[in-house]
């Protein structure tokens, strides 16, 4: 098997006092689906953070191809993050701008496309996801769902290599959130992109996942196919895909 | 320790940490200024919402502001025996010199750095400045400049015209209030008027417009929390570029008008 694309070595990561990464270490390959799990607050945005150094680590690193992010220059930061897609918990829409001006801003600003090629991308991730004809609102005017959607469709809008979601389901309708789960498997089989995601919704990490991974206390709790997950009998595990509230996890 | 000093030395090390982000955010400021040409349209839109809207606001302060201010000489002429023609002398000066840029930028920090903070303490938590960077665009060159540019031209632009305004005021006080006639107001005005005056009143003014784009878009960035959070930042940006702002002016007349 071949290096992993992106490594996450001894990642440690604490907010004054608050230690909330306690060295973790996940190797994400190349086309894989990792699904990170977790209680809220466990840090899971936190660690998304990470891989494209919206956050800097207080120790340990994190790899691309063999490369130290966190070496990387203005410039070649700027190139790497133009690699990556990302969906946020809330959506984070640019709130001063149309559904059309949001989906299409990393492409304006990527200065590869014309006018007339960002406006086709931007259909064409906008028809992707299930919304025509919201062009020209305001992300104000949605409701939570559409916001995730067009998150969605911005996070993809320039094709990127890895794709990471925040939550990509939670807070919305089973039939909406059904949608998003089959359009990052498409993401997945069709354009072989890397994806990871975290969320706390377990039938959204069965459906999406290769490999999940546990994160429990700043640590990784468990590691394993959706199959091995199911069946595991660490109880911190079993106790969150159980939902329980009588287990070692504390609410 | 007592809590009391334990508050303090926590001051202390904010106050310091809030300097260092500032010099940092100042210096990537200015590195950004090597693509400035890819946010000019940017520029001109802050320019617009930033500058223009403030000016009906700077006219009512400045029409009263010159009017106060030659009622007051007025009064004092009075009080001390000295001749009427020299409200037009008296007043300018003080308008170009002090009062037309100082409130000038008082107003439009109240206004316009409220704004700036607000909007970008919004922006950071609701993740949107997240977002801009993870699509690899900097939200220095992005929002920074275009707000810090436009802050350091509109301020003295608003100057002139409160410059402007505020003489009108006076000159209304003058004629209708004093019975100075507007000749003798002018005169004294022109005879006084100095083009270093009015130029360094303009300097300053860029000067103040430079440190409510940078207090603004600092406290911005730096918001943490939720609604309360944009609140607190918005309040600490307005009283800190107030405070900033009156004390380079003395800064600046120290300087500049040796006794
Ligand atoms: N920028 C930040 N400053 C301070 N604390 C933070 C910050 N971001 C996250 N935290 C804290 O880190 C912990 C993990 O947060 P997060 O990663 O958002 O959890 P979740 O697993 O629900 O996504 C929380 O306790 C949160 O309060
Ligand atoms: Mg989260």
């Amino acid at each position: 098997m071949s290096a992993p694309l992106i490594k996450i070595e001894n990642l440690r990561k604490a907010f004054d006092s608050h230690l909330v990464l306690d060295g973790v270490n996940i190797d994400i390959n190349r086309g894989e689906s990792i699904v990170v799990i977790g209680q809220s607050g466990c840090g899971k945005s936190v660690l998304l953070k990470h891989l494209i150094r919206l956050l800097e680590p207080d120790d340990g690193r994190v790899t691309f191809d063999g490369e130290d992010i966190s070496r990387f220059d203005f410039y070649e930061l700027t190139d790497y993050r133009r690699r990556f897609g990302m969906l946020f918990q809330s959506a984070a829409l640019f709130d001063s701008m149309t559904v059309e001006e949001n989906v299409g801003l990393g492409l304006k600003e990527s200065r590869q496309y014309s006018a007339k090629q960002t406006r086709d991308i931007v259909n064409e991730k906008l028809e992707l996801v299930g919304l025509t004809g919201v062009g020209e609102k305001r992300p104000a005017e949605l409701s939570g769902g559409m916001r995730k959607r067009v998150g969605l469709a911005r996070a993809i809008a320039g094709t990127p290599e890895v794709l990471l979601y925040d939550e990509p389901t939670t807070g919305l309708d089973p039939i909406t959130a059904d949608m998003i789960n089959e359009l990052i498997v498409h993401l997945r089989e069709k354009l072989q992109v890397t994806s990871v995601a975290v969320t706390h919704d377990m039938k959204s990490a069965f459906q999406i996942a290769d490999r999940i991974v546990m994160l429990h206390n700043g640590k990784i709790e468990f590691e394993g196919t959706p199959q091995e997950v199911s069946t595991t009998s660490n109880p911190v595990v079993r106790q969150f895909i159980t939902g329980s509230s009588v287990g070692p996890i504390q609410a | 320790m007592p809590s009391g000093l334990q508050e303090l030395g926590r001051l202390g090390v904010n106050f310091i940490r809030a300097i260092g982000g500032v010099f940092i955010l100042l210096y990537k400021f200015i590195a950004s200024l090597q693509e400035l040409h890819r946010s000019l349209g940017l520029f001109v839109h802050q320019l617009y919402l930033l500058g223009v809207k403030s000016v009906p606001l700077i006219i009512i302060i400045s029409i009263f502001v010159g009017a106060v201010s030659a009622w007051q000489a007025a009064y004092q002429f009075k009080f001390i025996g000295a001749p009427l023609r020299l409200l037009g002398h008296a007043v300018g000066k003080a308008v170009v010199i002090e009062l037309a840029p100082v409130l000038a930028a008082i107003v439009f920090a109240g206004r316009v750095g409220a704004g700036i903070t607000a909007e970008l303490g919004t922006m950071k938590v609701t993740e949107q400045i997240d977002a801009l960077e993870s699509m690899g665009i900097s939200p220095v060159r992005y929002l920074v400049q275009p707000r810090v540019l436009a802050c350091l031209f509109m301020v003295p632009f608003l100057v002139i015209f409160a410059n402007f305004v505020a003489i009108v005021g006076a000159l209304i006080v003058s004629i209708i209030g004093v019975a100075v006639s507007s000749e003798t107001f002018l005169t004294g005005f022109k005879d006084s008027f100095k083009l270093s005056d009015f130029v360094n009143g303009l300097i300053k003014a860029g000067v103040f417009g430079f440190i409510i784009g940078i207090v603004g878009c600092y406290h911005g960035f730096n918001t943490k929390g939720g609604a309360q959070g944009v609140g607190l930042a918005t309040t600490s940006s307005v009283v800190i570029s107030m405070v900033l702002i009156l004390v380079f002016n003395f800064v600046f007349a120290v300087i500049l008008f040796r006794i």
